[in-house]
């Protein structure tokens, strides 16, 4: 909702921040009024975070479909342009075409993924790391951002505060 | 056991870059030796250039040389970096931590150092763009699809591009570790090549299933690419290259000198930017491990290919056999290969007290290098020096000093941009650093205590 707000407690340790977590959602937060920030990967579900589905290998197949087909286009259309009978064989060398298509499906696979990561991971963001933002977080801190309306950051400030926040970090109206 | 030190994520922050922001003595001085011979390299060329092709010991009927056989080193040398990557990334080996990152961009770097070999190799390299650029389709003449030195390009910028990616991916919770410790100018240049990156759950989980992803992609692609290197010798018709077995063959050479130059960069790494926290003796024990199997691979592979020339008992495949084993100077190249790279490290390496030896482990992956140098050369001259029934094309290829000073420069090459990546970004992964730390829980056995990797059973984690 375009009226709602950040703000972000920043904690030492794991267990503090997951302290924070139950705060929230103790305060009434739900599990997608919430979002972790970390410098390294925790297990999964550490701070009671639930990450939603992606769709990666979508990507992965995607990409491998228009490779094959832009590949076998290619060679072929290239073959029948310049129709030159080599030695008897037929126009179309399927087996040298194949090496082709083969390189090209797992070469689009590759940039369809890549391209899928970035944009699962809700990447490039116009505003860089921000609006609210610590960069102790790569220091081994860990920030429990939340967004919400404006009348609930002082409820989610105070839960923040009661796990052990060492700051809290708001963003600017 | 070595003793696995605790680090903490400041700890880690300081010791891994430190090269990037500052320069020290020990990272300046490593500079030296490369630049040297790079400067030696681009002295040749400029000769070459200037002189013409003339200045190389390439003439009927040898016209591949030093170049191609460099080019195929290098080719092969890029191999084990995304092998070995992808390999420790798939089974989830926990000892992957702090080789990923240089394997896979010494793959990168190889790969550049081997295509400016055909681009020297052509004399006139500013010809390769009027080739290239614009290409001819107006009289509706396309690249041949039927010929290996179309699908050589394509498989290795194939190759090429996917190592960059894979790379460049892996890289950007590490930008972000930069932007946030610095200021000014680097902190804006980080912040865009970061993307914005914050490192929340989401974004952490994919980039655990992008490592996976990407490696069971890029290692089909690593298997065809020396495959179609291989075939650009073995689609020909030339006696003792045109045999079925030369894919898996390169292939298995390529992996041998590619894990061994793996071996040479660990070792280089933990001398010269101080990480012994980091890439302990038990990663050389196991890559020393790994090799043991791998050399033996390419020793079977190396006998099958003598056993194919046998079996045909072809005239012209047995001379060409017969040169690479009786003649000179190809007699001396075959002995000093087959005990470089096979009969003086694989018995020392059976011995783990010596696989826990850097400094052996370094200087055996140099021998083994050689011999793998050696190796491409044994396969390529003797092959084409074949006499045919021209009798005025009979030669002998002798490399000259301008060749021999860009095969020492193309090595100076990849350690100048190993140095210069280093100064760009930690060669070993913070991130991945610090998810070992976070996963690692020491388990007491009685009186022992062994440390454990907690990993996450539930499939719908994984994927």
């Amino acid at each position: 909702m375009a009226d709602n707000k950040d703000i972000m407690g920043v904690f030492a340790d794991t267990d503090t921040a997951a302290e924070g977590a139950r705060q929230l959602k103790s305060a009434g937060f739900v599990q997608d009024d919430y979002d972790v920030l970390t410098g390294n990967p925790y297990p999964e579900g550490a701070f009671g975070e639930h990450v939603k589905p992606n769709r990666l290998f979508v990507f992965a197949l995607a990409g491998g479909f228009v490779g094959f087909a832009i590949a076998f286009l290619f060679t072929a259309a290239t073959q029948t342009a310049f129709p030159l009978v080599t030695g008897g064989k037929p126009i179309l060398a399927i087996p040298a075409m194949m090496i082709i298509m083969y390189e090209m499906t797992l070469l689009f696979a590759m940039i369809f993924t890549v391209t899928g990561v970035i944009f699962e991971s809700r990447l490039p963001r116009p505003s860089g790391a921000g609006p609210v933002y610590d960069t102790r977080i790569t220091l081994g801190y860990i920030g429990l951002i939340v967004t919400t309306s404006e009348d609930r950051l002082e409820k989610a400030e105070e839960a923040l505060k009661a796990a052990g926040a060492e700051d809290i970090v708001r963003e600017s109206s | 056991m070595q003793d696995r030190p605790t680090l903490t994520p400041t700890q880690i922050n300081d010791e891994l870059l430190w090269p990037v922001f500052s320069f020290r003595k020990r990272h300046a001085v490593a500079f030296i030796p490369p630049m040297i011979l790079l400067m030696g390299g681009v002295a040749a060329v400029t000769i070459l250039i200037y002189q013409g092709l003339w200045v190389t010991g390439l003439q009927r009927p040898a016209f591949w040389g030093f170049f191609i056989v460099n080019f195929v080193f290098w080719i092969g040398v890029s191999h084990a970096g995304t092998m070995i990557s992808a390999i420790l990334r798939l089974t989830q080996a926990e000892w992957k931590r702090p080789i990923t990152r240089a394997a896979e961009v010494m793959t990168i770097f190889s790969l550049v150092t081997s295509l400016l070999h055909p681009v020297i190799h052509a004399g006139r390299p500013w010809r390769i763009i009027y080739w290239l650029i614009p290409y001819d389709f107006s009289r509706g003449i396309w690249p041949d699809v039927r010929s290996p030195l179309v699908w050589d390009p394509i498989a290795i910028t194939t190759y090429l591009t996917g190592s960059i990616l894979f790379v460049f991916t892996a890289l950007i919770p590490d930008f972000a570790l930069i932007r946030d410790q610095s200021t000014g100018l680097r902190k804006k240049i980080y912040g865009r090549l970061a993307l914005g990156w914050r490192g929340t759950p989401r974004q952490w989980k994919l980039q655990g299933i992008f490592g996976l992803l990407m490696s069971a992609l890029i290692l089909p692609v690593f298997v065809s690419v020396h495959s179609i290197v291989s075939w650009d010798f073995a689609v020909s018709v030339v006696p003792a290259w045109h045999v079925t077995v030369y894919a898996p063959y390169f292939v298995i050479g390529a992996v041998h000198s590619g894990v061994s130059m793996v071996l040479t960069l660990m070792a280089l790494m933990r001398w010269i930017f101080k990480l012994e926290n980091y890439i302990w003796e038990d990663h050389f024990d196991a890559v020393g491990r790994l090799l043991i199997v791998i050399a033996t691979l390419w020793l079977f592979f190396f006998f099958l290919d003598f056993a194919y020339s046998f079996y045909t008992r072809e005239e012209q495949e047995l001379a060409v056999m017969e040169r690479r084993l009786f003649e000179w100077p190809f007699n001396a190249i075959t002995v000093i290969m087959v005990f470089t790279s096979y009969v003086i490290p694989i018995p020392l390496w059976l011995s783990r007290r010596v696989r826990r030896n850097i400094p052996l482990m370094f200087w055996t992956s140099i021998l083994v290098n050689i011999g793998m140098w050696l190796e491409r050369y044994f396969l390529i001259i003797p092959a084409i020096e074949r006499k045919n029934e021209l009798t005025f094309l009979w030669s002998n290829y002798v490399p000259s000093l301008i060749e021999s000073l860009v095969v020492l420069a193309s090595f100076g090459m990849v350690g100048f941009l190993l140095l210069l990546f280093a100064k760009v970004v930690p060669l070993v992964p913070a991130w991945e650093a610090k998810e070992g730390v976070i996963f690692r829980e020491d388990v007491q056995f009685g009186e022992v205590t062994l440390p454990g990797i907690i990993k996450e059973t539930e499939e719908e984690n994984v994927w």
